[in-house]
């Protein structure tokens, strides 16, 4: 409960700050329609030529695109701005004062910067995904929708745990941002499904970089593509992963020392 | 002339050594400019395969072949430029430049150049394992293979002046991401990086053939894999060139404006 309104309490200091540009909501709205525009012209282009890729109907990777700017849009909200501003704050040694505060630290820094503009690419994407569950609908059971929702939990966990790891990273290496970066890049092949990828592609995109937890796996579920198997590893993966984050996150706060003393 | 050519030795010789200082970063923006035309590889290679070994004219290995070029010869004109103006501008650190007795597009040329061949040394082992991996056909024909030279220096001078030229915008209003990224757009679709340009819809191939984004990129590649008559080359050097007048006049206009404009930010 406490989480709860702290979430709520981060989310609003948020809004507060970037109401005073709002001129910046009209930017993002441009941006990401932009984007959005710029996805399904893709996907028209490849499905004036074609009829499936590498399995997958036009409305099914609709589906997928919808999920890619969700799952994205979620990370630009909150995850990738919290965790960038942990390690500019483990680099200038001002950690201090989140950690005299009387409430979990991991917490405190997993949801401490909102960008709250990013909420309209979360809006876009689940807007895409509402269109093409209508036009799936024949296709969609209940069933899918509960397999969907538990992948998508596990893929938002597996890609938050995968960041706070990075971040902490920073208590032993002060200049890692780099490595982030390469998430950003690599997050872009998740717009397509990562089966039609080659081997060592997509072993990279699932394990190395957990892209396709993100978005492919969710995907599959949501169309009845999943074996309850990948499911179960998937929610598998999801929770040691939030186990291992946690501890190293410990380790980790137990290695820092401060840079302002 | 001579003098030019000393500034430019002397631009090489430093940025080198400050580049070489930020290795991992070099590495990590590559990483983006692989992963971009690798992924639409795949994508039109799986198309090729599911209708029947190939569309519009590309088999697999012509895709191949396609977008390994395109990645090298998309290294070879890209430039970062817009990001650089926006920072000098917003941290004042352009009034420094102000003061040197030249032109400051000549250190952005020279920077760009030395930045290109320290790449190099990675995109082309990176060409290599590519081709080891999808295996591309190259149909070379002599001809073109020379005229591929001139079409790529050409195609260079047009991007760098036509994005130096947009990068100014960042004297005028702060918000240039916002325009950067119209930029990317057009340039996704309209010059080859998305697919081949043949494969898009013709009002789309018409739009690509009168702006400047094809021929900052896509001529080049196709000129090289032999998909152009002689007759769509010279047409393609004569945009070129057309584009090259009408970018270097833009970049002396809207330089003389911007900097009239230019007050100092910062210190």
């Amino acid at each position: 409960m406490t989480y709860l309104r702290l979430l709520w309490l981060f989310f609003r200091v948020g809004a507060m700050n970037e109401l005073a540009y709002r001129a910046n909501f009209f930017v993002q709205l441009f941006r990401s329609f932009l984007g959005l525009v710029t996805g399904l012209a893709g996907l028209a282009v490849v499905f004036s030529h074609t009829d499936t890729l590498g399995g997958w109907r036009p409305d099914e990777l609709l589906a997928l695109l919808g999920i890619y700017f969700l799952v994205g849009g979620l990370i630009n909200l909150v995850i990738q701005p919290s965790m960038e501003r942990l390690m500019e704050d483990v680099r200038r040694g001002t950690l201090d004062f989140t950690l005299t505060k009387p409430e979990d630290a991991q917490v405190l820094i997993s949801a401490r910067e909102v960008a709250i503009w990013k909420l309209v690419d979360l809006a876009l994407g689940l807007g895409v995904l509402v269109v093409a569950l209508v036009r799936l609908a024949a296709q969609v059971g209940l069933g899918q929708v509960l397999a969907f929702t538990l992948a998508l939990l596990a893929g938002g966990a597996i890609v938050y745990s995968f960041w706070l790891i990075l971040a902490t990273v920073s208590f032993w290496f002060v200049r890692v941002e780099n490595i982030l970066v390469i998430f950003q890049s690599m997050y872009e092949a998740g717009r397509w499904p990562v089966g039609i990828y080659p081997p060592w592609l997509r072993i990279t995109l699932t394990f190395l970089v957990p892209v396709a937890f993100a978005t492919t796996v969710p995907a599959e579920a949501l169309v009845g593509r999943l074996t309850v198997q990948t499911l179960l590893g998937a929610v598998g993966l999801a929770l040691a992963l939030l186990a291992v984050s946690r501890w190293f996150w410990t380790v980790g706060i137990r290695h820092y020392s401060g840079a302002s003393a | 002339m001579t003098a030019l050519l000393d500034i430019y030795r002397a631009h090489f010789k430093t940025t080198i050594a400050s580049q070489l200082q930020y290795r991992a970063a070099l590495v990590i923006w590559l990483i983006g400019m692989v992963l971009e035309p690798l992924i639409y590889l795949v994508v039109w290679t799986t198309v090729a395969r599911s209708s029947g070994g190939q569309v519009g004219g590309y088999t697999p290995q012509d895709f191949a072949a396609y977008f390994i070029v395109f990645m090298l010869v998309n290294h070879a004109t890209f430039t970062w430029i817009m990001w650089e103006y926006e920072y000098r501008i917003r941290q004042g650190t352009f009034s420094a430049m102000l003061l040197r007795p030249i032109h400051p597009i000549h250190s952005d040329i020279a920077d760009n150049l030395s930045y290109k061949l320290l790449t190099l040394s990675v995109m082309l082992p990176t060409a290599i394992a590519l081709s080891l991996a999808f295996r591309p056909a190259f149909h070379l024909v002599p001809w073109a293979v020379l005229a591929f030279i001139p079409a790529l220096v050409l195609a260079f001078l047009v991007r760098f002046l036509m994005e130096w030229a947009l990068a100014l915008a960042a004297f005028w209003t702060t918000r240039v991401n916002a325009i950067n990224q119209m930029y990317f757009v057009a340039l996704l679709f309209l010059s080859g990086q998305i697919a081949p340009l043949s494969l898009l819809p013709a009002p789309i191939q018409a739009i690509g053939t009168a702006l400047p984004f094809r021929w900052m990129v896509a001529f080049p590649v196709e000129l090289l894999l032999g998909r152009l008559q002689p007759e769509e080359a010279l047409i393609g050097f004569a945009a070129q060139v057309i584009w090259l007048i009408v970018a270097l006049a833009l970049v002396h206009v809207i330089w003389r404006a911007g900097v009239r404009r230019y007050s100092a930010v910062g210190s």
